[in-house]
């Protein structure tokens, strides 16, 4: 569904991204973990066209995006951090999103009621908590059906109640068939919604493999362990 | 693209720094038409006025107000919007916008006053000033991603071409007194889109005496008739190029 080729990006003399190649396919639940600063977040913004690579190809449905936008239309985005206009309202913020990614005529309200979001519509941006943006962020990436989500720590802000509803609503469009890519540091938090592992480091891709591969492969039943313990093979 | 400009439009209008510029502008024209006891004599003062002021509140509100939009802009670039769309979006609807209040503040005054050809084409004048000044903000803040830099840069700019640019012509002129340098530097003179739209008005009124030292040496150059068409072709550059360039660099920019 999503395919990375050699893709690079460097900011001034940094390199972020140095060659990632990789493939992303529908109903799987790929985690991408690793350390601060490792390009996870420049991954994914790549793939949402917002950071443009210096070389390299990335497609969707083996299309390449590359000066496209429709293929967004697909893909349901929840930033680490969400920006939004501060003087606007939850409700406007919700009815702008709607009208500019027209053309849906029923819309997924699972998480904007479960959040009960409706009850803050008049809330303006700028007085809401990081978790209540949180909320509203995942509300937006969760609304329009798409068949790609991309979640840059989604459950870092939330508490934990929230965090269960969104786990809840993950496994569920992942039995939908839909291809879900989380960044997160709290593996234990992935456990039983993650199929794929993606591991980088300091801008390269050091494993990919399936959860199931990982837990033979090393023998550990939990994922945590199973991780380190590749990493540490790995170093030696 | 029309939903965009609706949202910044309306965005704008809400804004009391907006509503606070239609109402200066409009005390402005209204006291210097009461002040001056011909039409004339006020338009002219009021060109003054408007050549000064309008390109300060284009610039710099502008530059402010895309630095504020940034999450507005992160939020649109995830979705499935074209990046063209996004920032000629802006620029329209910063534009529409200034235009608008620029025609409630002084549009209307010197209609009453002054309802003659002269009097509209100040009112094209003034517009047409707000659209190069946004069209200034959008390449500073492109430029920069700091906003104190961005905005620290359109003061400078404004700045260069309202007090700054009259000075170093002449004083280049004084300097190179014994050359034949006349054209050149009427050349040079209309690069400074201020000095421009100050022509077009002067040579249309047919008051050399006003024109200042640049208007004095580009009539003298130029003539009338090529004068104006010359001057046009250059503002309406002056609005579109700073504007494109910073489109072109929008579209690389990571966000």
């Amino acid at each position: 569904m999503i395919e990375l080729i050699e893709v690079r990006k460097k900011y001034n003399r940094l390199e972020v991204l140095k060659g990632i190649s990789t493939k992303f396919n529908q109903s799987e639940c790929i985690a991408l973990i690793g350390p601060n600063g490792c390009g996870k977040t420049t991954l994914i913004k790549s793939i949402l066209g917002m950071v443009l690579p210096d070389s390299g190809e990335i497609t969707f449905n083996n299309k390449s995006i590359f000066n496209e936008t429709d293929y967004r239309n697909y893909i349901g985005y929840m930033p680490q951090i969400g920006k939004y206009p501060e003087n606007m309202s939850i409700g406007q913020i919700v009815e702008m999103m709607k009208e500019l990614r027209g053309g849906h005529l029923s819309f997924d309200e699972d998480l904007y009621k479960a959040y009960k979001l409706e009850q803050i519509l008049n809330k303006r941006m700028r007085t809401l908590s990081g978790g209540t943006t949180q909320k509203v962020s995942a509300a937006l990436a969760f609304m329009f059906n798409p068949l790609v989500y991309i979640l840059d720590e989604p459950t870092a802000g939330l508490d934990p109640i929230s965090a269960e509803i969104l786990k809840d609503k993950m496994l569920l469009e992942k039995s939908n068939g839909k291809l879900i890519l989380i960044t997160s540091h709290l593996l234990s938090d992935l456990d039983e919604l993650v199929s794929e592992i993606v591991f980088m480091q300091e801008g390269e891709l050091l494993i990919h493999q399936t959860v199931d591969e990982l837990k033979t492969k090393t023998g550990e039943e939990k994922l945590s362990k199973a991780i380190s313990t590749i990493l540490k093979a790995q170093l030696k | 693209m029309n939903r965009i400009i609706k949202f910044v439009i309306l965005d704008i209008l809400r804004n009391k720094i907006i509503l606070f510029y239609t109402i200066l502008l409009a005390m402005l024209s209204f006291s210097m038409f009461s002040l001056e006891d011909n039409e004339s004599k006020g338009l002219l003062s009021l060109l003054n006025l408007i050549l000064l002021n309008v390109p300060l509140v284009a610039i710099i509100f502008s530059t402010i107000y895309i630095y504020n939009s940034s999450e507005f802009i992160e939020l649109l670039i995830s979705q499935p919007i074209k990046r063209n769309k996004i920032w000629i979006s802006l620029y329209l609807g910063l534009n529409t916008s200034l235009i608008i209040s620029f025609i409630i503040g002084a549009g209307i005054p010197i209609l009453l006053y002054s309802p003659n050809l002269i009097g509209i084409i100040l009112i094209f004048i003034g517009c047409i000033i707000s659209v190069i000044f946004t069209s200034l903000a959008f390449l500073c803040s492109i430029i920069s991603r700091d906003k104190a830099k961005g905005i620290g840069m359109s003061i400078l700019i404004w700045l260069f071409f309202s007090l700054l640019f009259d000075g170093l012509i002449m004083f280049l002129l004084f300097q190179l007194a014994d050359y034949p340098m006349e054209n050149w530097i009427a050349l040079i003179a209309a690069l400074n889109p201020i000095d421009l739209s100050r022509i077009v008005i002067l040579l249309q009124l047919d008051l050399s005496a006003m024109l200042g030292f640049t208007g004095a040496v580009f009539k003298q150059t130029f003539g009338t008739g090529w004068g104006i068409l010359f001057s046009s072709t250059l503002l309406i550059l002056w609005m579109i190029i700073p504007f494109m360039i910073s489109l072109r660099k929008f579209n690389k920019k990571d966000h």
